[in-house]
């Protein structure tokens, strides 16, 4: 083997490598290859906003942008995921504050037990980022994928489209 | 061991055929469910993600075919000059999973777990795809129908790997359905592509989620076009679709499982197979 093929890892059973989360550099020591990114974020990087539920990519509470795209990090190897950019919900207001999206889901009333939100934050993040001015069919299916017990997802596409109000309002 | 992140075809030749035990990890949907529920225990691992070859799709319009890299995500496929081209894999694309998952899994990846639920795997059927793959001995050509051999098994060597599918562009119509119980986020019950086209009289029907590999239902395809014509401007008597959904579902080896029962599925994908081939006259 060559050795300029690029590897996530020294040759042994305890990975190193490193992961650019929100625009930060960690450095993720002594792991194990099979770790999803998930696992990585909440239990190593100290991120827990990604939500850990199916573990199977059918619930969507993981859901975090990765080189611009949403997706769910249980279903990414995070040793692959080095040399690409990381978002997740933590990463999405400046220093902590709330984003236009959370404030619509507390004041539209999206936010019944909390466990899907953060999910739901970074798709409707996404979506918006995409089509600011998705159609309601649009809207369920960008969300088709994030999986909420309590709200009966109502006020969440109430949420969504007060944010694409606020926002052709003030551009 | 490692994830070993090859930046090219040549480099990913290289790698694999230095690791022939190592497994292949393209958008992950598949394999890391493996790992987090079932106990998988990856070693080595050569990720696909960024070879960049693999992600590129091209038309040759002498030979009237396109070609789609083995990494191109089902998101691709679903809007756009593919999906002008291909429709029937446009409509499956748009069934796979969610978006999450559409943007991360990729035809190759289909290729690679060869579930006989994938769905695009009847439309690769159907249109009677050419699997481009290589591997230690160069490269070679695999027709759809000999590359999957059955449940979640194909007949890639080791050290092969999936390049790039070729499909030919069909004048006329082409569908994709498929039951499952909802819309978003399923596995197929049964599914079907049927493409029809109207320049040759010709039809195809392959049927997903309803045997051991893809069945083409080669026996109702052959009285279909005996029966009636298939040309452009033709009609289609409702006796006629009826008589073909029921010898499709005869062509179908379905089975009793967790996700639903041989006898449901016989019965389903007679009635898709009815409904494709009327929406084809419509």
């Amino acid at each position: 083997m060559s050795t300029n093929i690029p590897v996530s890892g020294a040759a042994q059973s305890h990975e190193m490598y490193s992961l650019r989360v929100n625009g930060l550099v960690h450095e993720v020591e002594d792991a194990w290859i099979g770790e999803s990114l998930l696992y990585v974020l909440r239990e190593r990087l100290g991120l827990p906003g990604a939500k850990g539920a199916c573990e199977q990519g059918e619930c969507g509470s993981c859901t975090v942008i990765v080189d611009s795209k949403a997706v769910c990090s249980c279903l990414v190897m995070a040793a692959d995921a080095v040399d690409t950019e990381i978002l997740t919900v933590e990463g999405l207001g400046p220093d902590g504050a709330l984003t236009d999206v959370q404030s619509a889901f507390l004041s539209e009333g999206g936010v019944q037990c909390g466990f899907c939100t953060p999910g739901f934050i970074v798709a409707v993040h996404h979506l918006l980022e995409n089509n600011p001015q998705p159609s309601d069919d649009e809207i369920r299916e960008s969300l088709s994928g994030n999986i909420c017990r309590c709200t009966g997802y109502g006020r969440i596409l109430e949420a969504v489209r007060t944010v694409a109000d606020q926002r052709r309002q003030n551009s | 061991m490692p994830v070993l992140i090859p930046r090219n075809v040549d480099e990913l030749v290289e790698v694999f055929q230095a690791n022939p035990q190592a497994k292949l990890l393209a958008g992950g949907t598949d394999y890391m469910v493996e790992v987090n529920l079932h106990g998988r225990k990856p070693e080595t691992m050569i990720s696909l993600r960024r070879v960049k070859e693999l992600t590129e799709w091209s038309v040759r319009t002498n030979q009237s075919r396109i070609t789609i890299g083995a990494g191109v995500p089902y998101a691709d496929m679903e809007h756009g000059e593919i999906a002008r081209l291909v429709p029937a894999l446009a409509q499956a694309a748009r069934t796979v999973g969610s978006p999450q998952i559409r943007a991360a899994g990729t035809l190759g990846g289909n290729l690679g777990t060869c579930s006989p639920a994938g769905d695009s795997l009847p439309v690769l059927a159907a249109l009677g795809a050419t699997i481009h793959v290589i591997g230690p001995d160069g490269n070679r050509d695999i027709e759809f129908a000999d590359f999957m051999v059955g449940v979640k098994k194909n007949s890639l060597q080791p050290a092969e790997f999936v390049h790039s599918v070729s499909l030919p562009l069909v004048e006329g119509w082409q569908g994709y359905a498929k039951v499952g119980t909802r819309n978003a986020m399923v596995i197929s019950t049964a599914s079907a592509c049927l493409v029809r086209d109207s320049d040759e009289g010709f039809v195809a029907i392959a049927l997903g989620s309803v045997g051991p590999t893809i069945i083409r239902a080669h026996a109702a395809e052959s009285w279909l076009m005996k029966s009636t014509s298939l040309r452009a401007g033709s009609q289609l008597a409702p006796s006629i679709a009826q008589e073909f959904g029921r010898r499709v579902a005869q062509e179908s080896r379905p089975i009793d499982d967790h996700r639903s029962t041989a006898d449901y599925r016989r019965h389903a994908i007679g009635v898709l197979a009815q409904r494709l081939l009327t929406r084809s006259f419509s």
